[in-house]
């Protein structure tokens, strides 16, 4: 790692305050963070640690929103959104392993946007909102492509609001080596229709399947989806997989996630 | 360079550390608690786990300074007050659930933070907590057989 200054406020405002200095750089959990820094792919002045403040953090309802602050951990999500979504709360309980679970975040994963990560699949489908300390993201228009989202320098996301809808599932398909998703498919059926969101397959990062959605917001039973395929053309291939076997997978993982919702 | 505290196995020690500096670094060679290893680079083979505020983190992805007023607890601080194994260590030396050992300190951290949240955990359960404690020696089977026995549990149910 290169060297740098370290600095731990104990509120938002003065998170912003130290944010202002060249190249500083928030650090969440990091669970992504810091792998990086000890390969020398980032070399921050100033790591400004979101870690000590409360305000960030927690798990809060207001009528049909779960409302969840940027510095959760992915293991309070899993054990404080269960009550009120649990396809969100079984999202966030596999991700990584339990040390991983403990100190990543939620605002960390979506600021990072890895192509694999299993957060943006959520927030997409669920049309959730990413609020930061200047503005409020909706979810179509945070994500852009791989590792790149709306955030702007300096900015940072202070919580998401996700609407719960009637039933939702995820479904990941585990890429044992890294714990990521070879493919996650999470679906969510609103009174207004359903949303399909796919993460790990594109080289474009996560992404809505729209023919699936309109299907499933006819009919929402897997059946609904026979007959349609995902175009291979612009998915991930690597040693892991081939571009055919992920655009298999998502029908599959779709078909499952939407059995598993409707319970 | 800044000021660390913490405690550490019950006892409260004070650091000069730099920014960049891990907490596996400090309990190492800050403090000479080199019971704590590191396995990778990559946030990957669990060999570093130990316990801040309770809870199973990767010390090789945490600052030292991220660390300051927390309670650490590491392999060293396992053992009972009059030096003998707890329960788990010595369940780990009666099942054979090690080898070379390299793993051993992560994996038994892991374990106790697993039983202290679930304390008669399924074969299952426990091959899924340990999603991020990897080992190349043992094979895995002898130490769901030794964290079955640490709770009390028959361990002829794990697989062979
Ligand atoms: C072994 C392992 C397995 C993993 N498995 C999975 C998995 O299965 N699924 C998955 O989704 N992820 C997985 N991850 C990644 C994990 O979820 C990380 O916690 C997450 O990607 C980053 O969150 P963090 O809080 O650790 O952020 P950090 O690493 O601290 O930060 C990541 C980036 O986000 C920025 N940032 C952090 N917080 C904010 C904020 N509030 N506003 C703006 N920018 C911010 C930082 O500056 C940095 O650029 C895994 C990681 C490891 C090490
Ligand atoms: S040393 Fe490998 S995960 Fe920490
Ligand atoms: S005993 Fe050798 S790595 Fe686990």
């Amino acid at each position: 790692m290169y060297e740098f200054e370290f600095a731990r406020p104990t509120s938002l405002a003065e998170a912003l305050a130290a944010l202002k200095a060249e190249d500083a750089q928030p650090l969440a959990g990091g669970q992504t963070l810091i792998p990086t820094l000890k390969q020398r792919l980032a070399s921050p002045s100033v790591l400004v640690s979101l870690s000590a403040i409360e305000e960030l953090k927690g798990v809060r309802r207001e009528g049909d929103t779960l409302c969840i602050g940027a510095a959760t951990t992915h293991a309070e999500v899993a054990r404080e959104a269960a009550a009120h979504y649990p396809a969100l709360a079984a999202l966030a309980g596999g991700i990584g392993d339990p040390a991983v679970r403990n100190r990543g975040t939620i605002g960390g994963s979506l600021a990072n946007n890895d192509p694999a990560a299993c957060y943006p699949a959520a927030v997409l489908a669920s049309g959730a909102t990413v609020v930061t300390n200047a503005r409020e993201i909706a979810a179509d228009d945070f994500f852009q492509g791989l590792f790149t989202t709306a955030l702007e320098e300096g900015e940072i996301i202070t919580e998401v609001r996700f609407p719960i809808p009637q039933a939702a599932n995820y479904q990941k398909f585990e890429q044992p080596a890294s714990l990521f998703a070879l493919v996650g498919v999470f679906v969510a059926r609103f009174a207004d229709g359903v949303r399909v969101a796919v993460t790990g397959a594109s080289e474009e990062g996560v992404y809505r399947w729209e023919s699936a959605e309109e299907a499933l917001s006819k009919e929402f039973r897997p059946d609904a989806l026979m007959g349609l395929r995902m175009n291979p053309a612009n998915m991930i291939h690597d040693i892991h997989g081939t571009k055919e076997y992920r655009a298999h997978l998502v029908g599959v993982l779709t078909r499952r996630a939407v059995a598993a919702a409707r319970g | 360079m800044a000021q660390v505290s913490m405690t550490v196995n019950g006892k409260p020690v004070t650091g000069e550390v730099e920014g960049r500096t891990l907490l596996v670094d400090f309990l190492r060679n800050g403090l000479g608690l080199t019971g704590t290893h590191v396995g990778c680079d990559t946030s990957q083979c669990g060999a570093c786990v130990v316990h801040v505020d309770g809870r199973a983190v990767k010390s090789c992805t945490m600052l030292a300074l991220e660390a300051e007023g927390a309670e650490v607890k590491t392999i060293e601080g396992m053992a009972n007050p009059d030096g003998s194994l707890s329960v788990i260590q010595q369940a780990f030396q009666d099942h054979h659930g090690l080898q070379c050992g390299f793993c051993t300190p992560g994996m038994v951290m892991s374990a106790a933070a697993l039983l202290a949240e679930n304390p008669k955990p399924t074969e299952a359960e426990i091959r899924h907590y340990l999603d991020g404690n990897l080992c190349r020696c043992t094979g895995y089977h002898n130490i769901v057989k030794a964290i079955l026995a640490a709770s009390g549990q028959d361990v002829s149910i794990a697989a062979e």
